[in-house]
């Protein structure tokens, strides 16, 4: 006996309808502010791809994504290779690894605005601890509020505090993984430190470290509340990374349309790297 | 290859041990022949892996010392010990391939490439994976995957030693029986010693020239496979080697004899000691056959085995097994006589082997229990 039908479809209602009220329609918005212009009262013209063309030709889109991918290299750079340090000193067992693992997961538990307010009063010159001793103490010439190269190094070391701890649980999870065997063939095949992080540590951490790497380029990528709550984009433009830009031009400018056409590329961007990172760091395992 | 002498060696993982419980490890004097094959044969916890850990030095010895040749390997790490460990999950790295993985050892000690590429051939000829050579590990099934774990030990040609801990656990039991084999050829062909640790008494039996049997961090037995077999030293070899295990009866003696219950049973000689504590007979199952006369018992249960059948029966209260051709099975519930062959009924007190055989009765033909 057989039967054949179209029932089945109803089981995957549910989600169609999930992902359409959470993702599809709002993006198709999106899609459909992209595409027209207004002056309000609901009044549209229709402009075709006239906004997208404006955006990937404008200078001010071309920094500010070029701000954008040196914030998230900057991130990367740093917070993957300095999570893998950590990891790798934190203790396997005992009394310190409990203590270890509630220090490293506190940054993450502060909200986003929480830990810019946190960055912005800590390096405020006068009266923030780090800003009044850089500047009074040691007498280096530190305002984020003046200097780009000061808002640059104090955005992405507030990242750095806040983030680092993701690549450290995660390598540390994929670390303790490792059964001891490993280790004690690796000391009776006469390797060196070197030799038993590159071919044991390394290979089993891969997995987790692509997670890590793809979490942190998304989250860096799309970074809007630290950095607006920090410098606001300022001084001048320096750290107007894209989302603040974003925001700008929908919010500020009230410029629907190419704030439209640009989430569209924007979120095209991110998509498109993502995807990269991921085919190229599971290449390995096709083969 | 080397002699390996281990002297009074004690170990516990306590910082202050005071009881002999708190020993993992009870004192040990051994000594280990330059090229034989040898297997340490006990239940899971008895110490055995610790023991092998000690030799491998990746454990140092709370007491005592390790010689290999003579010489005091107590403080050396592994890798200046010169020796080679396969573990029970197969360890091999993954980004390598079959030929690096082989040639790492080498490498790692600085050899050139023209020797490296000499010993990965000549170990993978030896162990059937030249056509591997070129695959990444990674993708190998469990069995090549131990099979390259060994590769690594065995591919430098000055090892001292190389330790196997429990390597067969996660072969499919088809593999189990040619990975021995394989083994006991490579034995053959280099001649190094070699340790076997497992807990299966077949792996041990046929790999090893002498077996090391243990329990609790002790050594209660060491001997080739048919000594084990023959004469258990105590009555823990007699149950766990052997399928079922040797049967271990409570007894009394008077006046110089045994009795289980009120029967009289004849033993394989003269009685060592005074016979004060817990006195024992063991017989192995084997050596028990259904008679007209002798010890009466009920059968309880009949297993057929392929080549024998197992009988169990209840006798005086308690459960003893015999072994019968399959020719002419009892049934449950059967009332029966059992039978010892006196050459192999022994005494134990407390737990150890208690009698000399009687050079007299040891070749004659199997005695019936006197009524």
């Amino acid at each position: 006996m057989k039967t054949e039908n179209q029932k089945a479809w109803f089981f995957v209602l549910p989600v169609l309808l999930l992902v359409a009220f959470n993702a599809l329609i709002p993006m198709m918005t999106v899609v459909n502010y992209s595409v027209q212009e207004t002056f309000g009262d609901n009044v549209f013209f229709w402009q075709g791809l006239d906004w997208f063309q404006q955006i990937l030709r404008s200078d001010r889109f071309h920094a500010a994504l070029g701000r954008q991918f040196m914030f998230t290299f900057l991130i990367l750079i740093i917070e993957i290779p300095l999570g893998i340090a950590i990891a790798l000193s934190m203790p396997r067992k005992g009394f310190w690894v409990p203590v270890c693992l509630v220090l490293m997961a506190l940054p993450m538990l502060i909200p986003w605005n929480v830990v810019g307010a946190m960055w912005n009063i800590f390096t405020l010159p006068d009266i923030g601890l780090l800003g009044y001793v850089l500047n009074h103490v040691l007498g280096i010439n530190y305002d984020m509020t003046q200097d780009p190269v000061a808002a640059w190094i104090t955005i992405v070391t507030m990242d750095v505090w806040h983030w680092t701890s993701l690549v450290v649980l995660l390598s540390y999870a994929g670390l303790v993984s490792i059964p001891d065997a490993y280790y004690q063939a690796a000391k009776i095949d006469g390797a060196s430190n070197w030799a038993v992080f590159r071919f044991i540590q390394l290979p089993k951490m891969k997995t987790v470290l692509t997670i890590a790497i793809l979490l942190r380029f998304m989250d860096s990528f799309n970074i809007y509340t630290e950095p607006f709550v920090l410098t606001g984009g300022g001084p001048g433009n320096s750290t107007t990374l894209l989302s603040i830009d974003l925001v700008k031009i929908a919010l500020g400018q009230f410029d629907l349309g190419p704030a439209a056409a640009m989430s569209l590329i924007y979120f095209a961007i991110t998509l498109l790297v993502s995807w990269l990172f991921y085919t190229v760091m599971t290449k390995d395992d096709q083969n | 290859m080397a002699k390996i002498t281990l002297s009074k060696l004690r170990h516990s993982y306590l910082p202050n041990p005071s009881r002999p419980s708190d020993y993992a490890l009870k004192e040990i004097d051994l000594d280990w022949t330059d090229g034989g094959a040898y297997a340490l044969l006990g239940p899971s916890g008895c110490g055995k892996s610790t023991l092998l850990n000690i030799i491998s030095g990746l454990l140092e010895p709370s007491e005592g010392q390790i010689l290999f040749d003579g010489k005091d390997v107590t403080k050396l790490p592994p890798d200046q010990r010169n020796i080679a460990q396969v573990f029970q999950f197969p360890v091999i790295y993954d980004t390598m391939t079959v030929y690096d993985n082989l040639a790492f050892p080498l490498r790692n000690r600085g050899r050139d490439e023209a020797t490296v590429k000499e010993r990965v051939m000549a170990i993978a000829e030896m162990l059937e994976v030249t056509d591997l050579l070129d695959t990444r590990a990674a993708g190998l099934s469990p069995d090549n995957k131990q099979k390259i774990s060994m590769g690594r030990g065995l591919v430098r040609e000055d090892v001292n030693v190389v330790m196997f801990d429990e390597p067969l656990t996660v072969i499919d039991p088809h593999l189990k029986w040619k990975l021995r084999s394989k083994l006991k050829e490579l034995h053959q062909r280099v001649k190094a010693t070699m340790i076997y640790v497992t807990h299966d008494q077949t792996e041990a039996l046929t790999f090893a020239d002498q077996v090391v049997v243990m329990q609790l961090g002790e050594v209660v037995q060491i001997g080739t496979p048919v000594e084990l077999f023959d004469r258990p030293a105590h009555t823990f070899v007699g149950h766990f080697i052997g399928s079922p295990g040797m049967n271990v009866l409570p007894c009394e003696l008077r006046g110089g004899q045994a009795y289980i219950g009120a029967h009289p049973v004849a033993l394989e000689g003269a009685i060592r000691g005074d016979g004060t504590g817990t006195t024992e007979i063991g017989v192995r199952p084997e050596f028990v056959s259904l008679a007209t006369n002798g010890l009466p018992a009920q059968v309880t249960k009949v297993s057929d085995v392929g080549r024998h059948t197992v009988v169990e029966c209840l006798a005086e209260g308690r459960r003893i097994n015999a072994i019968v051709d399959g020719s002419h099975n009892p049934t449950k519930g059967d009332a029966v006589h059992l039978s010892f062959q006196q050459d192999q009924t022994r005494l134990y007190v407390d737990g150890w082997l208690a009698t000399t055989p009687d050079t007299q009765t040891a070749k004659s033909e199997p005695m019936e229990v006197a009524q």
